[in-house]
């Protein structure tokens, strides 16, 4: 009998905490959903209706922002991210022709020629006017407009080099110089877009067949190689959040911009002869459902208030000529005049081997 | 006739989380290998043979096996001890401790990595040791992952274990290892080999850890797929690895099937009070406190780092937690985010739980010919498949396979969950089974004999002893899944994003601040987690040791 009451009761309990739990949940359904689906195919005949913008995990923009633009376009704007660039990629190519958004935004200049092989992309995307100059080499039908850029470069840690009166590197060859052995810490190629742009530098610099020479010089002299940007900058880097021991790391031509020392100046500076350009591009999709709201889209991306508000919420530089930038940007962010550059071809076809054989140096 | 009703409750049983299992992992798997056999429009199985020829694919596949196996080996032998200390043992502050264990497990790789690399990289405390960017590193950062997993899988088996068979032996003038060697370890076979199993597929897809960690120097199944897939878009090679984890994971599974099999899964009722701490327990209370420090460690130093501002204490960064961050990097507040979580939560565990009883019952019914064990023992291992096979293969699966008409699941707020609620799913059945298993089916026969129905006979027989486990593993399904971050990063709505998302994220961001807010957030992660799980043991206070 005492066995008896009390499994009732433990009974009881189980079912009280179900509940009780069960109360405040089923995903909140009810108050983010339901609106939003009803109103696409009849509401939008006039205007715009629904389109899906497929994007990678880094997009942001104000709220505002996308709440005024459908407002004005009455597009009902739908967006989905999912991973970064390179899952972006893959995810449209294994669905090219049958696209489940309208628009994709965030495929850069490492990636896109492996969309555009596979015809993820429609043809003649309309463009803004001066933003020719970021234009995908190769891409001569213009299925990609471009959004935004930003360079990859050798960032140091001027403080550091300062307290130690050390002149600080300012080439690619210095960080294979014995002065400053273990000093540089690089995200890896085949975990991170820095990192890829990186290597995809030193090929430029060093050349197909001279660069593994120059990757074999760096891990001697100390080269960290780490999984991510955040890992590099955060972790290893002196000036990041976690206070590492290495002054020299690989991040943005931006990243000065976030190192003020609350005094007018910046504690880090980037080295302008060690960068890659990544340009990100926005197109409207082969099969889209709504290819006139998409284009609106793309059209919007390269409006000057998105384009101002890029800086802020990305961490990127407007493609658009003459959009402002916010203060410490415009004091601290210097762009390189002469990035290095490969073909957006070149990357298609050799990405494999040189990843491969970049993974082979680090894992030896 | 009964017979044939037997067949039919089973399968009426089972049918709910084998048509879920099949539509949301068997479909978005097979969806992805199927890419990797047909190249253009033509199935070529070849050259997804041709792969597994490759050096790297076989040096990929010796690390992963040796790791995962070194990884398992130690947690078991540490978590073994610290099973007993915690579980058995009756000692101030040992159910936080049990919590504190926990936590890791629920904490998002990217963020174990970014703290047990400021501890041992070359400017933590630890950086002496000359860890970071070593196997060694990866294998710290496995143990401290999954040794959670043994604690409690064997610590709950042997709460309930009956004393007396020890204390017979005793009694006869066996040694405390005797005893141990004789008569409690064969008893928590079943647990131990559940719990290695798990650990060791967990391990065997690691991602975030054998990277973080390891400095990309050392490629495991689950990063080389990762890297075919997302960087290559050599997906027949992808195919093949997938196929090689699958493989693996039914080998294992077959394996420790075999190893987990009691000779008499009796009924055990009495069960012990927690003894006082004496003498001899000593080594295991060192092996304890080395665990404990293991865990903790790393989460002080996450601590430490949310408490740093300019280099001073502050509790800024926890203030900006009701913030979108600096320079507004992220499209929620953080609070947001936690009340996310938190609903999402909620659902994945009920829907794991759900499945998992289910499951969990079809599994332990005495089975009454050779065919039907063999089915029960096949089920079984379909639902542990999900354990064994890439986050990414499984992610991207989604992403092909459930985004069009008839199955246009990409924007349902369900799918969050229940893709949470396969992750968990596994450990809900690994830890029922043997609780169910060890019923005796007399006595539902006894009930069924006095007239109980069959759910009836289940209320008055099984609940009474599932209950416990089954609230602990809720607490784990819900701490698995509000620290989930593989599949969601996959399937989470922009503007609904969850904590783990938010952290990962804001780590992303440049900005010291962003960074301490990502800490801060973290310890907020670690707290909350730490705190159901505490909730959980609180509840199965009034009952402790009565049953």
């Amino acid at each position: 009998m005492i066995l008896r009451t009390r499994a009732r009761s433990t009974a009881l309990g189980a079912a009280v905490l179900t509940l009780a739990l069960g109360a405040c949940s089923l995903s909140g359904g009810s108050a983010d959903e339901g609106a939003a689906d009803d109103a696409s195919p009849s509401a939008g005949a006039t205007a715009g209706g629904r389109v899906v913008l497929l994007t990678h995990d880094s997009f942001s923009l104000p709220k505002k922002l996308i709440a005024a633009f459908e407002k004005e376009s009455g597009i009902d704007l739908t967006i989905r991210s999912t991973g970064d660039a390179g899952v972006l990629t893959s995810q449209l190519v294994l669905a090219a022709g049958d696209p489940v958004a309208d628009v994709a935004y965030g495929i850069d200049n490492t990636f896109a020629s492996r969309a555009l092989d596979a015809d993820v992309f429609a043809p003649g995307t309309p463009s803004a006017d001066g933003v020719a100059a970021y234009d995908l080499p190769g891409d001569d039908e213009h299925a990609l407009a471009p959004i935004d850029t930003a360079s990859v470069c050798v960032n140091v840690d001027d403080a550091w080099f300062a307290a130690r009166t050390i002149t600080p590197p300012t080439s690619l060859d210095d960080l294979t110089d014995p002065r400053y052995r273990d000093l540089f810490v690089t995200p890896g190629a085949t975990t991170s877009s820095p990192g890829l742009a990186f290597l995809l530098t030193t090929i430029a610099a060093y050349g197909e067949d001279g660069w593994q020479d120059y990757w074999r010089a760096l891990l001697d002299n100390g080269t960290k190689v780490v999984s991510g940007w955040s890992d590099a900058y955060e972790v290893d880097f002196t000036a990041g959040g976690g206070g590492g021991d290495r002054p020299i790391v690989l991040s943005y031509d931006s990243s000065p911009a976030f190192t003020t020392d609350g005094k007018g100046g910046s504690t880090t500076h980037a080295l302008l002869d060690t960068c890659f350009r990544q340009t990100e591009y926005a197109g409207v999709l082969q099969g889209a459902a709504n290819p006139a709201g998409a284009a609106a889209v793309v059209a919007w991306l390269q409006s000057p208030q998105v384009q101002a508000a890029l800086p802020d919420s990305m961490y990127v530089f407007p493609v658009l000529p003459d959009t402002a930038l916010p203060t410490d940007w415009a004091r601290f962010a210097v762009q390189p005049e002469k990035p290095y550059s490969v073909d957006p071809a070149d990357i298609t076809a050799q990405r494999d081997t040189w990843l491969r054989e970049w993974n082979d140096l680090i894992g030896g | 006739m009964p017979m044939r009703r037997a067949h039919l409750q089973l399968a009426a049983l089972a049918a709910v989380p084998v048509v879920v299992l099949a539509v949301f992992f068997v479909l978005p798997v097979a969806g992805m290998v199927h890419r990797g056999f047909v190249v253009d429009g033509r199935y070529d199985p070849g050259a997804v043979l041709e792969v597994l020829g490759r050096a790297r694919v076989h040096r990929v596949v010796r690390f992963t096996l040796w790791s995962s196996a070194a990884a398992t080996l130690i947690a078991t032998l540490l978590g073994l001890p610290a099973a007993f200390v915690l579980h058995r043992l009756d000692f101030p502050g040992r159910r936080l401790l049990r919590v504190v264990v926990l936590v890791p497990f629920v904490l998002p790789t990217v963020v174990v990595g970014v703290a047990l690399r400021e501890l041992l990289g070359e400017s933590g405390p630890l950086g002496g040791l000359g860890l970071d960017g070593t196997a060694g590193a990866i294998l710290i950062g496995l143990v401290f992952f999954n040794v959670s997993v043994v604690v409690r899988t064997v610590g709950a088996a042997w709460e309930g274990l009956d004393p007396r068979p020890g204390e017979a032996a005793a009694a006869l003038g066996a040694s405390p290892w005797q005893v141990l060697r004789t008569v409690t370890l064969p008893a928590l076979r079943p647990a131990i080999v559940s719990a290695a199993s798990v650990v060791f597929l967990f391990c065997a897809t690691a991602f975030g850890i054998v990277l973080t960690l390891g400095g990309l120097r050392y490629s495991s199944v689950e990063t080389e797929i990762y890297l075919l897939t997302t960087q290559l878009l050599d997906l027949q090679a992808a195919a093949a690895l997938s196929i090689v984890q699958l493989l693996a994971v039914v080998l294992l599974l077959a394996l420790a099937a075999r190893l987990r099999q009691v000779p008499d899964p009796t009924q055990r009722r009495v069960v012990p009070r927690p003894r006082p701490v004496r003498r001899s327990d000593l080594p295991a209370m060192a092996v304890t406190a080395a665990v404990v420090a293991l865990v903790v460690l790393p989460m002080l130093t996450l601590l430490r780092g949310a408490l740093r501002v300019d280099g001073h204490w502050s509790l800024d960064h926890f203030r900006a937690l009701r913030t979108t961050g600096g320079d507004n990097a992220l499209a929620v507040p953080v609070t947001e985010a936690i009340a996310t979580s938190w609903r999402i939560a909620v659902d994945a565990t009920w829907m794991s739980l759900t499945l998992g009883v289910l499951v969990a019952v079809v599994v332990t019914r005495r089975s009454t010919g050779r065919v039907e064990r063999r089915v029960r023992g096949l089920l079984d291992g379909f639902f542990m498949l999900p354990l064994g096979v890439s986050a990414v293969t499984l992610g991207f699966g989604f992403l092909i396979t459930l985004d069009r008409p008839p199955l246009d699941l990409r924007d349902s707020p369900l799918l969050v969950p229940l893709a949470q609620a396969l992750v968990a799913l596994p450990i809900v059945v690994r830890t029922l089974v043997p609780v169910l298993a060890g019923i005796d089916p007399r006595q539902r026969q006894a009930a069924a004999s006095l007239g109980a129905g069959p759910l009836r006979a289940w209320i008055d027989v099984e609940l009474p002893v599932v209950w416990r486990p089954l609230l602990a593993v809720a607490g784990f399904a819900f701490a698995v899944s509000l620290g989930e971050f593989g599949a969601t990063s996959f399937l989470v709505r922009d503007d609904r994003p969850t904590l783990p998302v938010v952290i990962v994220r804001l780590l992303g961001r440049p900005g010291a601040d962003n960074y301490g807010m990502a800490l801060a957030a973290s310890v907020v992660l670690a707290v909350l987690t730490g705190a159901v799980m505490l909730a959980v043991e609180r509840l199965r206070v009034p009952s402790l040791g009565v049953l």
